[in-house]
């Protein structure tokens, strides 16, 4: 990657890339991923607890990748996803363990943990989340 | 007693046969593959290392125990590919499965056996009543020097077993290891790919370790060999194990549930807990398992498992990752692989 991040915002988002951490509104039952400190439908009736997403969730669109991004070239063709959540929430991923012939809409997809980028040779690893199909049913 | 909680399995998706290395560097696929015994092996993605596999292994293992990961107190991984030469591996597997922050951890290294030397932390401080569980993970992504005999075994994947006294689904009765300084194998600090001593791995090695370690568990234990049901040898190739198996009188039928290198390569530190998993998975109640680790340098060291009546259904079996493949070209696996330099 050619910029160097900053730390504190990598750190800052461990809960949330690596659990799946967020949060939801108790006034009207809406979850929220990435977290959100306030209801935009309940305003100020606003009543905002955490929870985990389950990590599970479909395709509920996707796009093939094949220009990538600086410090995704070896990942090319590669596919970016909008995955609908089991609680709702809906969210920009990329797409792994999985070819992009294969990719379906409404294909039921969890959460992998995988390596995301790199601050160049000496600097942070940056995990979190990718989405790949179910292996099998996780009881 | 401690004993195994519950346990994971992870190997990556991807494979390269034999036939596709040989082919680059000139050498007769079939020769190797019966040198050898193996026929394929595993290779990690792209987004992959050994911080993604213990991590992915270790969910498995917590999904499998139905236990909360704030019950663990320690979490060691084991490994000699670990992403960062100075930054724990363990922290961040740790904190991706909600275990941190009131809890210990490190990472271990010893060539094959780290993640069995994990086991044997985690059973002490379980026993010691230091800790209420302890989580062990054996995980690698070796390398192996483009064109060196290890190319065609070096491969990817990970176990991880939670250690407690309570609701064990398998007991660790007794275990016993056998450490000398022996030059095998190595790979020097800042060095990219190992060193080895070629045939020196084997007699000196791979074989007085191994079998020194099972029969002072024997010994140790008051157990037989005909007690056991199972036998998990550390294979870093298909050939070794069976080598040993046969010189010790041990039924190859035993051998054969926890014999994977043939078809995912020799995973390192994951190999003996993989191949444990393997037999676990299969296991029924008061089954007597025998597993060895090796690693280079070189130590092995040896357990004597009984399973219990908790012992269940585990739903991400190690045959379902082994039978899911996705092969690669060399060129692919170069680039996979970080040979190719971008």
């Amino acid at each position: 990657m050619p910029h160097r991040k900053s730390l504190a915002s990598i750190w800052r988002r461990i809960p949330q890339r690596y659990r799946g951490e967020s949060t939801m509104c108790l006034n009207c039952g809406r979850h929220f991923f990435p977290p959100r400190h306030f209801c935009p439908y309940c305003r100020r009736k606003s009543k905002i607890a955490p929870y985990t997403i389950s990590g599970r969730g479909k395709v509920m669109s996707y796009t093939v990748v094949h220009v990538a991004q600086e410090g995704f070239e070896r990942q090319v063709p590669y596919v970016i996803a909008i995955v609908e959540l089991e609680e709702g929430p809906k969210l920009t991923a990329q797409l792994c363990a999985v070819e992009p012939e294969d990719v379906r809409i409404g294909m039921p997809v969890e959460m992998s943990f995988r390596r995301i980028s790199e601050d160049k040779d000496d600097g942070i690893i940056h995990y979190g989340y990718k989405f790949s199909p179910i292996l099998s049913p996780k009881k | 007693m401690a004993g195994i909680v519950g346990y994971g399995a992870y190997i990556p998706r991807y494979r390269i046969k034999v036939e596709e290395i040989a082919k680059v560097w000139g050498k007769d696929a079939n020769s190797i593959k019966k040198g050898l015994n193996i026929q394929e092996k595993s290779v990690p993605a792209v987004d992959e290392d050994t911080i993604t596999i213990a991590t992915e292994a270790a969910r498995n293992a917590l999904s499998y125990a139905g236990i909360d990961p704030q019950g663990i107190g320690a979490v060691y991984v084991g490994s000699e590919s670990h992403p960062y030469a100075v930054k724990p591996s363990a922290a961040t597997v740790a904190e991706a499965i909600n275990a941190t922050p009131v809890m210990t951890a490190a990472d271990y290294e010893f060539a094959c056996k780290a993640g069995t030397a994990a086991i044997q932390t985690c059973m002490a401080m379980v026993d010691s009543n230091m800790v209420r569980y302890g989580l062990a993970i054996g995980a690698d992504t070796s390398q192996g020097r483009p064109g060196d005999a290890l190319e065609y075994t070096a491969a990817a994947g990970g176990a991880a077993y939670i250690i407690g006294k309570e609701d064990t689904i398998a007991n660790i009765e007794a275990t016993y290891s056998f450490t000398t300084d022996t030059p095998d194998f190595w790979r020097r600090a800042g060095q990219e790919y190992p060193r080895h001593g070629a045939r020196f791995t084997g007699e000196p090695a791979y074989f007085k370790h191994v079998r020194s370690a099972t029969e002072g568990l024997l010994e140790k234990g008051g157990y037989s060999l005909d007690e056991f049901d199972y036998v998990v040898f550390h294979q870093p190739n298909g050939k070794f194990p069976i080598r040993l198996a046969k010189r010790m009188g041990i039924p190859l039928e035993k051998l054969k549930v926890g014999l994977l290198t043939p078809m995912i390569g020799n995973t390192y530190s994951g190999a003996t807990p993989l191949g444990l998993a393997a037999v676990l998975d299969i296991a029924k109640p008061g089954e007597m398992i025998l597993a060895t680790s090796f690693g280079s340098g070189a130590g092995s060291d040896s357990f004597a498992i009984r399973v219990t009546e908790n012992i269940h259904k585990n739903e991400r079996p190690v045959q379902m990752y082994a039978s899911r493949t996705k092969y690669l070209s060399y060129g692919e696996y170069a680039k996979h692989r970080r040979k190719i330099r971008m």
